[in-house]
């Protein structure tokens, strides 16, 4: 007992330990934080990296680089890549970072747990890399994992499941940490409908992720004993069904979806107000349509699989209860707006993320709608459209989130402002590279070019082509990201406590970088 | 890098050939050929208009704001921010909006729930990774494969131009044909993994789920011929099983359908000649070919891990009866499947016989159809 007592005064002495162990042992919310957020980075350049390929090899019509089943394999680890490592712990990072400041605390609730859930990370993606190296190479049947066809994988398979449960566990753990947080540790006054939206957002997602991962971890293992253990859960020959496991996956998959978008709208919630210099627009309206949304992304899930030949009735309430989604999304927006709406606006590099999310993320939302309908779905289903519309979902919103993000928070959390001409360079060649990648893929869809495809027919070619060029541009763009933060950790003109003209909110009132323990004494809340 | 050269002088090439070379390049969902297919572009199209003119109304409110409400203007923040009229205007709004487009699209699902008073029955089957259609009560059935001018352009390095082409990968070697004007059930399944049957033009896909039947339907209003592919990722060969239907006028089709019955019967009347091993090896090579080569690669080699090699395999140069009856039967568990169904007699002892005596093995025997036909 004695020894964990010195070693708790030894942190609050002298701050953190020196040298790499610092990282390995800390159970500091904002050296986890950082932690994150690096791996994601890493993460985002790796899944990056292999849209790349994809890219490369859809640049002409015919295959010229790699064999159909590695372009499986691409597709496939890219999704869980960016999903499960990239945008996912981005978020976590971003939530270690600012929600113990955000509602005036000094750490995380369970500090301990937060160093685990963190480190179980590494392990599990080298683990899902590492099949690459493997007889069979990757996983190569979709992100989605349907059996039977992911049941015909190589060796990897298993390591891919057991990567999937580590994943979930840290998510758990991450989720847990933040709901005991948030319920815990505010500040004396802090009420929660006085809290950021950020916070509010993510309280909602760690519910999500509590309700779901357990779902997906259920759905694998039985992938699992299907394959090894003789189980026909998927198997119609032994009383299975093949559709089942969708209908488990989706279960779990819809709501990810929102997991992986709830902290995006946070995030914009906060931006927007400080660079509009005015408060959010109907605070209480925004927190009761995520609840909403929250609530829909349970009852929605089977509109990811209308081509499976469901009843008449079960089309039509599964169309009915998505198409009702876009009402508390449309709040959402017409909020966002409405905040900047007799503004005194400026337009630094977060707030040019922070808009042009609210302009693709409704892009997305439109074709979200289009997709809703049931018989326009029998057409768009598993066709570029559907891809074009996950990708501005995703990387134009949920991506452009985090980058907002990393923007708006760099110099509170390093003490140096990044360099803002390359912030707005960066933006523009995203934003506009980002729109010649996925916007021609619509019309791809349209036409009838099916999605997870190596090669295509030769109409197709032009749209691919230009899809390809924005790729490369777009991947491009993020090393450049990549290095504006290296020098911003490096160095820079010295930010200010407050760092924006309209910032508010507690982690302003803090140093930049702020103290070691967040708020040791409770802020007062007004 | 000389790749790399190639492919971008090639793409600049193509990219100033493609206005006129690929004119035909659709932007839109094709209209179709179906009630059904106009009935979704319609719906389609509406939804489309629909986002577009919010979206000028949300876009456009924000273009203005971020005009005129701007700093460097002079603006100053107002601080209102709250407006129960406005939270109930914009969830109201939409809602309605909502309705009015769930009342058709309703009206269209109902629709094509419908396969009742169908005229005839097709039942198509996905393997991987070609197509099978059996023609119910009329004893005709057939595969139905990408064609071999697209099959050979599409090998990695195979240094043929897909323009040079015809429809590339959207042509087979035998297509399914259809009367004009009638109402035709389809009955999907799958034989390995799921796929999905989509022909754009007739307005829907639809998936084939092993083990399970899906039922829907069909009536084309115009003969022509109408291409599709498979929609559901179903493994390497996934983006190179296309669907190709020829819709014929009654007259057409009833011809059509008397000479498959005709070829179907005569084949069976066929006397098992014995063939010499040499020629078991070249017709052997050529089903290996087209049947084999996705998973066991065109030297036998296998991918390690996932799919055996025939090269020195354990089955392929041991006992011939294990040999016939893996062809036969596949293996339960594994992609490998039986293709007791898909394969004539002579094309199983071919194939069997230049598995055991090319790809590097030497075994030496051979099968004859005769033999196989006895297994059946």
């Amino acid at each position: 007992m004695t020894t964990v007592t010195d070693t708790h005064d030894d942190h609050h002495d002298h701050g953190p330990a020196a040298g790499l162990m610092r990282w390995v042992t800390t159970t500091n919310h904002k050296d986890i934080g950082t932690l994150y957020l690096v791996f994601s980075l890493i993460m985002f350049m790796i899944g990056g990296a292999m849209a790349m390929v994809i890219r490369l090899e859809l640049f002409q019509p015919g295959l010229q680089f790699v064999d159909p089943s590695f372009f499986n394999q691409m597709t496939t680890v890219h999704a869980l890549v960016m999903i499960f490592g990239a945008v996912m712990p981005a978020f976590v990072g971003l939530a270690n970072w600012m929600l113990p400041i955000m509602v005036g605390g000094p750490d995380m609730a369970l500090p301990r747990m937060n160093n685990w859930s963190f480190w179980i990370l590494p392990f599990a993606f080298t683990m899902l890399l590492s099949t690459f190296f493997m007889d069979g190479g990757a996983p190569a049947g979709g992100w989605t994992i349907y059996p039977p066809l992911v049941l015909q994988g190589g060796n990897g398979f298993p390591y891919m499941i057991f990567a999937i449960h580590m994943m979930g566990v840290s998510s758990v753990m991450g989720a847990i940490n933040v709901i005991v947080t948030i319920l815990n540790m505010r500040a004396p006054g802090m009420t929660l409908m006085k809290m950021p939206l950020f916070v509010w957002t993510w309280f909602i997602t760690a519910y999500l992720l509590i309700a779901v991962m357990p779902v997906l971890a259920g759905a694998v293992t039985m992938l699992l004993t299907d394959r090894f253990f003789d189980t026909t859960f998927f198997n119609a020959a032994g009383g299975g069904d093949p559709v089942l496991f969708q209908h488990i996956f989706w279960f779990f998959g819809h709501p990810e979806v929102y997991i992986l978008i709830l902290p995006a709208f946070g995030v914009v919630s906060e931006i927007i107000p400080t660079f509009a210099r005015k408060p959010l627009f109907g605070y209480s309206s925004m927190v009761y349509a995520t609840s909403s949304i929250a609530f829909l992304s349970f009852i929605v899930w089977a509109h990811h699989m209308f081509t499976v030949g469901m009843p008449l009735q079960g089309e039509l309430f599964f169309m009915y209860a998505t198409m009702l989604i876009a009402v508390p999304t449309g709040v959402k927006v017409f909020n966002w707006i409405s905040t900047m709406w007799k503004g005194s606006m400026t337009f630094e590099t977060p707030m040019l993320f922070a808009i042009g999310f609210v302009i693709m993320f409704t892009i997305g939302g439109f074709s979200g709608l289009m997709l809703a309908i049931a018989p326009a779905d029998f057409q768009y289903h598993d066709t570029y459209f559907v891809v074009a519309h996950f990708h501005y979902v995703l990387v134009t919103g949920a991506v452009y989130s985090i980058m907002a993000a990393a923007y708006y928070w760099l110099p509170k959390w390093t003490g140096n402002m990044y360099n803002e001409t390359h912030g707005q360079w960066h933006f523009w060649i995203s934003t506009v590279s980002v729109n010649v990648l996925f916007f021609p893929q619509h019309f791809l869809g349209l036409a009838g070019m099916p999605r997870r495809i190596p090669d295509y027919a030769v109409q197709f070619a032009e749209f691919n082509m230009w899809s390809s060029i924005g790729g490369f541009v777009f991947g491009l763009s993020q090393v450049f990201f990549c290095y504006i933060v290296y020098k911003t950790i490096k160095g820079g003109e010295k930010a200010t406590d407050q760092v924006w003209e309209g910032a508010k909110g507690l982690e302003w009132t803090l140093s930049s970088p702020p103290p070691y323990h967040s708020f040791t004494e409770a802020p007062e809340i007004k | 890098m000389n790749k790399l050269k190639q492919l971008f002088a090639g793409g600049a090439l193509l990219t100033i050939m493609s206005s006129v070379a690929h004119a035909e390049y659709g932007l839109n969902m094709p209209v179709g050929v179906t009630e059904t297919s106009r009935q979704v572009y319609d719906l389609h199209m509406l939804i489309l208009w629909v986002c577009v003119a919010i979206g000028v109304v949300v876009f456009g409110a924000m273009t203005y704001s971020m005009i005129y409400h701007r700093k460097s203007r002079g603006a100053v923040a107002s601080q209102f921010h709250e407006s129960m009229t406005a939270e109930l205007v914009w969830t109201v709004i939409p809602f309605i909006i909502l309705v009015v487009m769930a009342i058709p699209a309703t009206s269209v699902l109902i629709d094509m729930h419908d396969s009742s008073e169908s005229d005839m029955t097709v039942k198509v089957t996905g393997y991987q990774w070609k197509w099978h259609y059996e023609y119910i009560g009329e004893d005709v059935a057939f595969y139905s494969s990408l064609d071999a001018a697209s099959n050979a352009a599409r090998q990695v390095g195979s240094d043929i131009d897909p323009a040079t082409v015809e429809n590339y990968l959207l042509d087979v070697d035998n297509r399914m044909v259809i009367p004009v004007n009638k109402k035709v059930r389809i009955l999907l399944t799958a034989g390995d993994v799921i796929h999905a049957w989509w022909v754009p033009d007739f307005g829907w896909k639809k998936d084939a789920i092993p083990g399970f039947i899906n039922e829907t339907w069909v009536k084309v209003d115009e003969p022509g011929v109408y291409r599709g592919q498979c929609a559901e990722l179903c493994g390497r060969d996934h983006g190179f099983m296309p669907i190709v239907v020829e819709v014929m006028s009654e007259a057409d089709y009833a011809t059509w359908l008397a000479e498959q019955k005709g070829a179907a019967a005569s084949a069976k009347l066929a006397a098992i000649e014995d063939l010499d091993p040499r020629e078991l090896k070249q017709k052997g090579k050529k089903v290996y070919r087209a049947n084999c080569v996705a998973c066991h690669q065109k030297k036998g080699e296998g991918i390690p891990g996932v799919f055996p090699a025939i090269t020195g395999s354990s089955v392929a140069t041991g006992d011939i009866n294990n040999h016939i009856n893996m062809v036969m039967n596949g293996k339960a568990g594994t992609a490998m499947a039986g293709y007791k169904a898909q394969l004539s007699d002579v094309e199983l002892a071919a194939v069997i016989t230049y598995q055991r005596n090319s790809l590097g093995n030497k075994v030496g025997d051979a099968v004859q159809p005769a033999e196989i036909a006895a297994l059946r």
